[in-house]
């Protein structure tokens, strides 16, 4: 995928997006009650939550779509809703539909046009946002034909047209296949590197976990928690599954860390916090006392986990031992 | 300036090419050319009959003028239609599809979004209703040898009609999911055209309240007025000459619902133009508070 073209961030100490106490209220429905948050100039920002959290709302908030009933905060260090700040902004809607009897070029020209993009650069940037999306070979198709995968691509082009400071993508890849979600994984980590600040709205914790540099999650209309993922997600784990294992070498282990059963497989054992480094120590141990190993996974808490504690819902059992990465025990199996 | 006329260009151009994409307008120029063609024929047809029964001149002239007028509202009803229909979803549609989101996050103000969407319908409407007004009244012409006093009036006032609905659908657009809009705006300018006809009734019954409502119609949606100014422009002075010498009062002339006797006083379009600004202000108004 080609790359767009460079530019100024502005200066380095301004915040990218800065919020204080802002709040929206649907008639008797608070839909964000008190969003505070920092996103910092060239950082891919996760902004996680349930459904109804608020995180469309804060969205929309931010790009001056909807109008906050208390609070304040500026984007790109212009109050929020400022009109001319959105020349520097791009967005694609969670919602994203584009003008059905339009051809794919037509409506990146539509949105260069309105963008107020220098006419000599307006076809090259159609042109890079096309080939940037994988759409150059339907550029001349009207969107009406476009599968809906195709849509959120042209949705993401028109995000990204004009080399923006600052991106809002909604959940960007909620209509794409895995090999979809891969590219516009790429596509956001090229865009960070040049620079721009993506703010990242997303169900897929697992795609969050793979690209962003800091995350909040929401609930009820506030931040919960924030950070970057080794502040959210803090200790390293490992996650032994053993056999034949005697008592006091099992008491022993508590010597690296705090052991826990998983209460669905009295086998796997969990001993954190443990530095990475001692985890073939742990295996060595474990066969020297006779227990047999037959799996070893080294990961720390998973953002999954993480969100379902921050929300007070019990995380799967199951779901979290699949979660963490499988590493060479370095003992025969 | 440019922060505000060029996205307003750009969405006249973006409705202009929507008309021309979903082929509204050619469906609509295919109607009007098949409705010309069959009033034409119609027309020369019943000229012919009323020269060949010895008819004067004079009453042929009567009768086509009256033929035009009844022809010329059946126009302007279609056109109203039209109109209403074009102009309720011209905002509603793309708040519900979510098309807006992406546009209202460029830097484009809502009211010029609107002013964009009103001037591109306006333009489509407009000019659509002067060209097949002057094409009918052409082609009656062309079939009878009759020509109106003021064609270009006519064709204007029945334009004016319906830019006038356009803009009360955009500014229900702005609120009401589309059918609704429709709906309610030609349910409006039946209720006026009614009211403008108990109104004339009114006056000859002398009944006060009848033509007080066909007054406060007039101002509150001022389509019946200015059709009674498309009328006024379609007659022949002889007809108002017969008519007035026929020996009838002004009250017994104003129970004919297809007769004018007067045409539209500057200070009534300039309560239309008033209306416009006052409709099209809400309508911003409206859109600026409506959530997206």
């Amino acid at each position: 995928m080609p790359a767009m073209s460079a530019h100024s961030t502005g200066s380095p100490s301004a915040p990218a997006i800065e919020t204080r106490e802002l709040s929206k209220r649907f008639g008797r429905t608070v839909a964000l009650a008190g969003l505070s948050m920092r996103v910092e100039p060239g950082e891919v920002f996760g902004f996680l939550g349930p459904n109804g959290a608020g995180k469309t709302t804060s969205v929309k908030l931010l790009l001056g779509l909807t109008a906050a009933t208390s609070g304040s905060g500026t984007v790109l260090g212009a109050p929020i809703g400022d009109r001319e700040t959105r020349r520097r902004i791009g967005y694609l809607p969670e919602l994203f539909r584009y003008q059905s009897w339009l051809r794919a070029r037509e409506v990146l020209r539509l949105h260069a046009d309105l963008a107020r993009l220098p006419a000599t650069r307006r076809s090259a940037e159609v042109q890079n946002a096309l080939e940037t999306v994988g759409l150059a070979d339907r550029a001349n198709d009207p969107v009406g034909t476009f599968s809906k995968g195709m849509q959120q691509r042209l949705g993401l082009g028109a995000a990204l047209l004009g080399s923006p400071e600052l991106v809002f993508l909604d959940e960007p890849t909620s209509a794409l296949d895995p090999v979809g979600r891969t590219e516009v994984r790429q596509v956001i980590r090229a865009a960070r590197d040049r620079g721009v600040t993506v703010f990242l709205n997303s169900h897929l914790l697992s795609e969050v976990e793979l690209v962003c540099d800091r995350v909040a999650v929401v609930n009820r209309g506030r931040v919960v928690a924030s950070g970057t993922l080794d502040e959210l997600l803090g200790e390293q784990a490992v996650v032994v599954r053993v056999s034949d294992l005697p008592s006091e070498a099992r008491a022993a282990l508590g010597a690296y860390g705090t052991v826990e059963t998983n209460p669905a497989d009295p086998d796997e054992l969990t001993i954190r916090p443990i530095d990475p480094a001692r985890i073939p120590d742990v295996v060595a141990g474990i066969v020297a006392a006779g227990g047999r190993v037959h799996a070893v996974a080294q990961g720390r808490e998973t953002l999954e986990e993480r969100f379902l504690e921050l929300l007070g819902a019990a995380p799967d059992p199951e779901g979290s031992a699949a979660a963490h990465r499988a590493v060479d025990p370095g003992t025969p199996r | 300036m440019s922060t505000v006329v060029r996205p307003l260009l750009v969405i006249v151009r973006l409705t202009l090419l929507d008309a021309l994409r979903r082929r509204i307008l050619w469906v609509l120029i295919g109607l009007t050319l098949f409705v010309v063609g069959l009033s034409a024929l119609g027309f020369d047809r019943l000229v012919s009959l009323a020269r060949e029964n010895g008819s004067s001149e004079t009453e042929v002239q009567l009768g086509v003028s009256q033929m035009l007028i009844v022809v010329a509202f059946m126009f302007s009803f279609i056109l109203a239609m039209t109109a209403a229909f074009i102009g309720a979803p011209a905002v509603s549609s793309d708040i519900d599809s979510g098309v807006l989101l992406a546009i209202l996050a460029r830097p484009i103000g809502r009211s010029t979004f609107l002013a964009g969407r009103w001037l591109g319908l306006a333009l489509v409407a407009g000019l659509y209703a002067l060209a097949s007004g002057l094409l009918e009244i052409g082609a009656m012409k062309l079939a009878s040898g009759y020509g109106p006093p003021d064609p270009l009036g006519a064709a204007g006032a029945i334009a004016l009609q319906a830019i006038l609905i356009l803009s009360l659908t955009l500014l229900f657009s702005t609120r009401l999911p589309s059918i609704a809009g429709g709906a309610i705006a030609v349910v409006l300018f039946g209720m006026c055209w009614v009211a403008g006809v108990l109104g004339g009734l009114g006056l000859y019954l002398k009944a006060d309240l009848m033509e007080q409502i066909a007054v406060v119609s007039r101002v509150l949606l001022p389509t019946d007025g200015i059709w009674r100014g498309a009328i006024y422009a379609l007659e022949p002075p002889i007809v108002i000459a017969v008519a007035t010498d026929s020996g009838r009062t002004s009250e017994q002339l104003a129970a004919n619902p297809f007769f004018a006797s007067t045409g539209l006083s500057p200070a009534y379009l300039a309560w239309v133009a008033a209306w416009f600004a006052i409709v099209l202000g809400l309508a911003v108004l409206s859109f600026r508070r409506r959530e997206l």
